[in-house]
């Protein structure tokens, strides 16, 4: 590892976690719906509006507000019967899914954490549209645990249970549209402290803590797992990265994070010193650009929907900002890269900025005649914003908080990771006030002695497992591995329990690969129960049929044909001893020149012709010791 | 609820009450945060504290050791005023709150939503509908519907008598959605109004941002300044945030308990639907009164008792001997099919016709009108002096029985009120369009 780009505890670097994860419960968390995804067609779509209301403690929270003002209009896709009412926000949740709570003790002990007395529901307001309620259900199930690092113990400082939002399929029409399968899938929801001051350390914990997840029953794959990052430097502020896919990523995010901050922060000292401020009027310069040659400009102005919606260009006057605005924060992004993000989330393309103007078809003529009308001298700097003129308007409001923000510092966000390690502007932080309680669902009280009876019988983590597994087994890596990592140790362990002479290799590869071929092939290998699994492996156990013939019997329970039908179908069964011996016997007395002039050199030829003879149905070993003690009795 | 007996001591000891910071330690874990009301389903050994991150959890305080942190900071519902903007040019249009999920809010001292807005709580919860209209606010009760009595129709329809008298160009009711129509079906015939009289509610809270109250409320503004002066029910046409359908208010039923759409015209199409802030009459060929057309009246006289009875395969007549005994003032009976009973019920009810007590027939089947013609047990029924009342849904015969009964003791003169529409109550014919669309 390359040595770090900053001095992180010199800069007073933290870090936390937080981690969600899909249960795999029968059904969802509030509502007895299948806890699956679909491909299909929706079957049913709703059009819905939220707005943001107060919470318990009287506040509007600010994230809640800030996506309110974009008076997003939302369209949910629906089926009937894999989501519900529920879903739909047409009847009160179910009840508490009792499943996904037990799944999430078994978590909170695996991280050494108390489980609360009693587990209160509560409405995260959420009105990005992701949740039709205009909340995520969400509670607090256990507290203060601790995973070890080499780097020392690292605190996890909640478990939550809550549910999943609705999955994101697009935009038509201006509005966004959501599928309803992935809401109220259950989630845990993992915080650790933030208290983790280097990248090695928190990528550690990251794999620490799936390695808990994969002992217990969640969900894999794509999308079933996300991880946040949580970051700060004493000077800077707290900023939430939500969705860090690729653990590897994650030292050049915190680096890139860091610079950000750093940048940010020289920003604001300069701003001060030049006794920077924000106007906060709005000017309409639509006349100035009116016959202008930048096209981007032209074709808003010039809309066709201009009559149902019109649209405009407007401008604000940032004193003392010019020079920074087109300063590079992050590789490739600039502090005008951050406003326009700011400003996109009103639904308008971007904007245009002082740094980087005469551009864009933007004359230097017009520069110079909105710089007159809006007073622009020496270090001042101006924004402008095409558009249709509400949004604009909206826009423009959002870059004049951002840029006040500037002048203080950084300013606390959540935002998006992207793949090249740089983040994007998602939201503000949200704020405790989004909270309060959802009524619709009664209290859960913890049996304690309950959670006592889960933490007696913990899964092992799946890295002791494996290593268990191969020692005990006598398995390879490779074998141990692919059980434990494709969730079939347990399978394995049960089979073995009930053949324990059978060989292990040969179950644990039939296990991790036949069973995958057929899989991939398309075969419903969900029909391969234990039981079923344990017959076809005794039938090689007693002898009854080859091992290399497990396949064809295995293929046949995928389609509903019994061990016993598949082995007469497929005339499987071994052969007799005393048929083999007269077989080989009859080669023998046919080929007895051969072997009296080619002595141990005819083995080769004759048990080619032996097990041709026999189609597989013969022990190879078997065939080859009878064929070798005739020709010893027949070589002379 | 508040914290009683041991939690009262094991708080009071360390001079703790609700809005308090404080810090709970136990053995081997310690809480930190607000100290919250009790709702009234939790353990009874529990406190509820609101932690920092809003999560809210419930401690059993066996073994615990508390400490107060920070001194009481009660936390209260608080909205910024409300610039009514009063204009000459708008309409005025008064709200009349009574309770129900319209104007509800998070009630954290039980944790139940409770009815707990006044109608000016609840304008300035919404401050965007004085863009509609110069809004009156006046909560008239604070009750959930299930709680509504015939008392409080009739206050409720002298109410709307004195707005529309002291010049409201509309009313608007915020009811809670369980009773809904039978308030609407009890006004229709207490009032002959010049202006629209409109009741809305919520399905989903109006603490929630999906909550269908905010599209209701302002529908019904919209539809109190229209020119249809019927007592209405606005409420969601569909599942969809796009329209609210105008019921008539003695038309409609609530048809399903939670979906925003529940409330369904019976025998009849919806008058007209909201969409955009506009009116769209649904048939022009359907007839309704106009704004202005009757002058303004008020007759609340209700009986005291009438009472609505389901009959079903095993029912006794037990049942309407009772309501005999006790001096009711009329019975209604939501017969099976074309408005059958069975043959156990005759002698009760020849008792009440002894009794000069009326007894009116409708359908449980809710579709469709009562017919005692077609077989011999409805024209035995006929006999016993029964009153059928055609297509009108048993909801509303039991409303308007107790208007008739209030308006007269006469049996003729009840069942000729009774048998002659109103209020659009009831249609001589009914088209196959009016009927559940499946």
């Amino acid at each position: 590892m390359a040595e770090d780009k900053f001095d992180y505890e010199k800069l007073g670097l933290k870090m936390g976690l937080e981690i969600h994860q899909q249960l795999d419960s029968q059904t969802k968390l509030f509502c007895r719906c299948p806890n699956s995804l679909t491909d299909k067609d929706p079957e049913i779509t709703l059009y819905r509006r939220l707005r943001p209301t107060q919470s318990e403690l009287g506040e509007i929270d600010r994230a809640a507000y800030e996506e309110s003002q974009r008076n997003l209009q939302f369209l949910y896709q629906a089926y009937t019967h894999h989501t519900c009412l529920v879903e739909a926000d047409e009847e009160p949740p179910h009840p508490l899914n009792m499943e996904a709570v037990d799944i999430s003790i078994i978590l909170a002990s695996l991280m050494n954490m108390k489980v609360v007395d009693e587990f209160h529901t509560m409405r995260k307001q959420v009105i990005d549209g992701s949740n039709t309620s205009g909340f995520q259900r969400t509670g607090i199930l256990a507290t203060d645990g601790y995973v070890e690092t080499e780097y020392g113990n690292v605190t996890i400082e909640t478990l939550g249970l809550e549910e999943d939002a609705a999955r994101r399929i697009g935009e038509e029409d201006g509005m966004v549209v959501f599928r309803l399968d992935r809401l109220g899938i259950p989630l845990a929801e993992i915080t650790t402290s933030p208290d983790m001051h280097n990248p090695l350390q928190v990528q550690q914990v990251a794999y620490q803590l799936g390695q808990i997840l994969r002992s217990t029953k969640v969900k894999r794959g794509l999308g079933t797992i996300r991880q946040d990052l949580n970051i700060s430097i004493k000077e800077g502020a707290r900023v939430e990265i939500k969705g860090v896919q690729d653990l590897d990523l994650m030292p050049t995010m915190v680096e890139n994070e860091v610079e950000r901050q750093l940048n940010l922060i020289d920003i604001s000292r300069i701003l001060q010193d030049r006794d920077a401020s924000v106007e906060t009027t709005i000017h309409d310069i639509t006349d100035l650009l009116k016959d202008t040659e930048s096209k981007v400009i032209q074709s808003i102005i010039q809309s066709p929907t201009n009559e149902v919606k019109p649209t405009a260009v407007l401008a604000i006057k940032l004193r003392g900002f010019k020079g920074l605005i087109g300063r590079e924060i992050q590789p490739g992004k600039r502090l005008g890269t951050e406003f326009s993000e700011h400003g996109k989330k009103m639904g308008v393309n971007g904007l245009f900025h002082t740094d980087e103007l005469p551009a864009y078809g933007v004359t230097q003529q017009e520069v110079d005649t909105i710089n007159e009308k809006l007073d622009i001298t020496g270090n001042d700097a101006f924004i402008l914003v095409a558009g249709e003129e509400q949004k604009a308007y909206n826009a423009l409001q959002e870059v004049i908080k951002r840029a006040q923000q500037a002048i203080i510092g950084v300013p606390e966000q959540t935002r998006k990771a992207l793949d090249n390690g740089n983040t994007e502007y998602l939201r503000p932080l949200p704020t405790a006030s989004r909270m309060y309680v959802e009524t619709d669902i009664p209290t859960v009280i913890i049996d304690k002695q309950h959670v006592v009876e889960i933490a007696a019988n913990l899964p092992e983590l799946p890295y002791i497992k494996q290593e268990r597994i191969q020692k005990q087994y006598n398995l390879s890596e490779d074998l141990a591995s692919q059980l434990v990592h494709r969730n079939q140790a347990d399978l394995f362990e049960e089979i073995k329990e009930q053949l324990p002479n059978m060989d292990s290799v040969k179950i644990a590869s039939d296990i991790v690969y036949t069973i995958k071929d057929l899989k991939r092939d398309n075969y419903d290998t969900s029909k391969l129960t234990t039981s079923l699994l344990v017959e076809i492996f005794k039938l090689v156990e007693d002898d009854i049929i080859p091992a290399a013939e497990t396949e064809v019997v295995i293929k046949d329970a995928c389609n509903d044909i019994t061990p016993m039908e598949s082995v007469k179908r497929n005339n499987l069964k071994k052969l007799d001893e005393n048929v083999i011996k007269e077989a080989i016997d009859e080669i023998i007395n046919e080929n007895i020149e051969m072997i009296q002039q080619r002595k141990m050199g005819a083995m080769s030829p004759l048990m080619g012709k032996a097990m041709a003879k026999f189609q597989g149905k013969a022990d190879g070993q078997m065939v080859s010791n009878l064929i070798k003690d005739a020709i010893m009795k027949n070589m002379n | 609820m508040v914290y009683e007996r041991h939690l009262k001591e094991f708080l009071d000891a360390s001079n703790i009450t609700v809005g308090d910071i404080i810090r709970l330690e136990k053995e081997d874990i310690s809480y930190t945060g607000m100290l919250l009301e009790k709702p009234d389903y939790s353990n009874e050994n529990t406190i509820i504290i609101k932690m920092d991150s809003g999560y809210n959890v419930g401690v059993d305080i066996n073994g615990a050791k508390v400490e107060k942190i920070e001194e009481h900071n009660k936390p209260h519902i608080e909205l910024d005023p409300v610039d009514r903007q009063l204009s000459d040019e708008k309409d005025n249009v008064t709200i009349l709150s009574t309770g129900g999920t319209v104007a509800s809010v998070i009630d954290y001292k039980t944790g139940a939503v409770h009815p707990a807005f006044t109608a000016d709580d609840l304008l300035r919860a919404t401050p965007e509908l004085v863009d509609y209209a110069n809004i009156n606010a006046k909560a008239i009760f604070n009750i959930l519907s299930e709680n509504m009595t015939p008392q409080l129709w009739m206050q409720t329809a002298e109410e709307v008598y004195n707005e529309i008298n002291d010049g409201a160009d509309g009313v608007v009711i915020a009811h809670g959605t369980d009773t809904m129509h039978y308030t609407a079906s009890a006004l229709s015939f207490m009032l002959d109004t010049p202006v629209p009289v409109v009741i809305t509610g919520a399905q989903r809270s109006s603490d929630r941002p999906s909550s269908d109250a905010f599209m209701n409320l302002t529908s019904s503004i919209v539809a109190s300044k229209s020119d249809i002066a019927e007592v209405l029910i606005c409420m969601h046409s569909t599942e969809d945030d796009t329209y609210c359908s105008l019921n008539r208010g003695n038309r409609a039923r609530k048809m399903h308990t939670s979906r925003r759409d529940t409330f369904k015209s019976i025998n009849m199409d919806p008058i007209a639907y909201v969409e955009n802030n506009d009116v769209k009459i649904n048939d022009p060929q359907v007839k309704y009164n106009k704004r202005g057309e009757l002058p303004l009246m008020l007759n609340n006289n209700l009986a005291d008792k009438v009472a609505l009875v389901k009959m079903y395969p095993g029912v006794t007549d037990e049942l309407i001997n009772m309501y005999v005994d006790k001096g009711y003032d009329g019975i209604v009976l939501e017969g099976t099919g074309l408005g059958h009973c069975p043959d156990n019920m005759f002698n009760a009810i020849t008792r009440a016709k002894d009794e000069n007590i009326p007894v009116v027939i409708t359908s449980q089947c809710l579709y469709g009108r009562t017919n005692l013609n077609v077989y011999s047990s409805g024209r035995r029924l006929l006999q016993e002096n029964v009153i059928p009342v055609g297509d009108m849904i048993p909801e509303t015969a039991y409303t308007k029985l107790l208007w008739a009964a209030g308006q007269s003791d006469n049996i003729d003169e009840i069942r000729s009120i009774m048998q002659t529409n109103l209020k659009g109550e009831m249609d001589k014919t009914l088209s196959q369009q009016y009927f559940i669309k499946q």
